[in-house]
């Protein structure tokens, strides 16, 4: 039982990422990805909601009537979205501001639906937790991991912070307009895909 | 209830009883191929419409009273910390960015909240401290924020206006000549982050300072795209790169906001008489000593 846990914890990390395998939550991936900062923001804030949410569901999943199984686990997502925002928003106001985009696109992330969906209905609540923990922080990795190289080089900043330093753009170094643009982020997408099927055979098709 | 119930896999018959029976009586496979179906559960059929609609109708209930109580609850925090925040941005406009303790520095900086009359003059504003200057603007009531910065009057006014995706909204804070720009400030609500979403950073705002607003009685300050600024020019100012309709949006904001403020901005109450040289103070009946 042990193993199974903490295979429901790694699996979403890497070999069942739900990104790159799953192919969930891809429109928050490019939309939130042009720089790092609302990257992280957004990638903590469904990892905490996704686990959340799976242990409710969990706990509910044996009274849950199965024709209107999807409308309940989306009222309790959205419920529970609204309640944080408002918590965040009475006692970390800073927060809140940040998120104020992403709210409604971690309601409609599909990694909530299809973990609440694919996990927690048949599991129990202390491994829909860890689920929800590691499909959540497996989605933060690649948004990070994109957010890095859009921000790096649409930008030239980290963080914010100047990086490229500014004797290249007197030089003539430009910086890559086409890198913010929500295109580029399904091409890195595409990219990380690439690498990551590259590294697991098994998940290679014919 | 002591029958148990077994089908067959081939055909699909189902036979009660203790056991499989030896040969189907249908397609007569053998015993081997019948499966034991799974008693029915007791108690409640989670499948039947009624417990169905029932249990839609008490999970809507909770719901909405979390909800309820929660907003309630909090009701009270979150109005405080808008103020702060509101407050903050007009501090932002006066260059006093991230302050620590927000409301004292604005009760030392701000001397008064105004209000513009038709006329351009300036009388003191009677109410609670407002959060929503786009439905105070909407409904007449300009505000002006009169504030001293070491001994220097300032004034600033909130500005709201649309961007690409929604709204968009701002403070210009301008020297005592009401004409030139001491600083600024824009926020948004869903800009694109690091194209439209530029506008909140002081990259942008910082090309502001020292420009002039108002030229032969109208608003003269344009956002142009980036690059197209004339070098050296006192009214335009380059937009934000790659962000060509949130920078107009700033444009027309700034545009329309401060054309209803002409009147304020060009002193009208001292041309049309009244003033004596020199004497602009008659144009604000606010008492500026107030909140000292």
């Amino acid at each position: 039982m042990a193993n199974k846990n903490s295979e429901a914890l790694k699996q979403p990390m890497w070999a069942n990422n739900p990104v790159l395998v799953q192919i969930l939550g891809i429109c928050s991936a490019l939309a939130v990805t042009a720089q790092l900062k609302p990257a992280i923001v957004m990638g903590l804030s469904v990892t905490i909601i996704v686990a959340m949410a799976n242990v409710i569901i969990s706990l509910l999943r044996k009274t849950i009537p199965n024709r209107i199984r999807i409308i309940i686990q989306l009222v309790v997502v959205a419920a529970l979205v609204t309640i944080v925002s408002e918590i965040l928003k009475a006692f970390a106001y800073d927060v809140s501001v940040q998120l104020s985009v992403y709210v409604g696109l971690i309601i409609t992330n599909c990694i909530l639906m299809g973990r609440l969906e694919a996990f927690a209905m048949q599991n129990g609540p202390w491994a829909s937790f860890l689920d929800g923990i590691g499909n959540g922080l497996g989605y933060a990795a690649i948004l990070i991991v994109v957010a890095f190289v859009r921000e790096l080089f649409g930008s030239g900043t980290l963080f914010g912070f100047q990086i490229v330093p500014q004797c290249w753009y007197e030089a003539g170094y430009l910086n890559n307009g086409l890198m913010i643009m929500p295109p580029m982020a399904l091409v890195l997408v595409g990219c990380v895909i690439w690498f990551h099927r590259a590294k697991n055979k098994d998940l290679q098709e014919n | 209830m002591a029958t148990k119930k077994f089908k067959c896999k081939v055909c699909g018959y189902v036979h009660e009883g203790d056991k499989a029976p030896e040969k189907c009586p249908v397609c007569s496979a053998p015993a081997s191929e019948f499966e034991e179906l799974a008693a029915e559960k007791k108690g409640l059929n989670t499948n039947s419409n009624v417990y169905t609609i029932l249990y839609a109708a008490v999970m809507v209930v909770i719901v909405a009273f979390l909800l309820v109580f929660v907003s309630q609850t909090l009701k009270e925090r979150q109005t405080a910390n808008v103020i702060n925040d509101t407050k903050q941005q007009i501090l932002s406009a006066l260059n006093l960015r991230d302050q620590a303790d927000v409301a004292a520095t604005y009760d030392k900086v701000i001397t008064a909240d105004a209000l513009m009359q038709p006329n351009g003059k300036l009388v003191q504003y009677e109410g609670d401290f407002n959060t929503s200057y786009k439905s105070e603007f909407d409904n007449g009531n300009f505000h002006v924020f009169v504030a001293d910065i070491d001994g220097e009057r300032k004034f600033v006014i909130p500005m709201n206006g649309l961007g690409l995706w929604g709204t968009i909204w701002g403070y210009i804070a301008l020297n005592e000549d009401r004409t030139t720009v001491y600083g600024v400030y824009f926020s948004h609500s869903s800009e694109t982050p690091g194209l439209g979403g530029e506008i909140a950073g002081t990259k942008f705002q910082d090309r502001f300072p020292g420009k002039s607003v108002v030229a032969d009685d109208e608003v003269a300050l344009k956002v142009v795209k980036y690059g197209k600024a004339t070098p050296g020019s006192q009214y335009e100012i380059d937009g934000v790169t790659g962000a060509t309709i949130t920078s107009t949006g700033v444009n027309a904001m700034i545009n329309k906001v401060l054309t209803a403020y002409i009147p304020f901005l060009t002193k009208q109450c001292c041309k049309e008489g009244g003033c004596e040289e020199g004497n602009e103070e008659c144009c604000e009946e606010h008492n500026v000593e107030s909140n000292d």
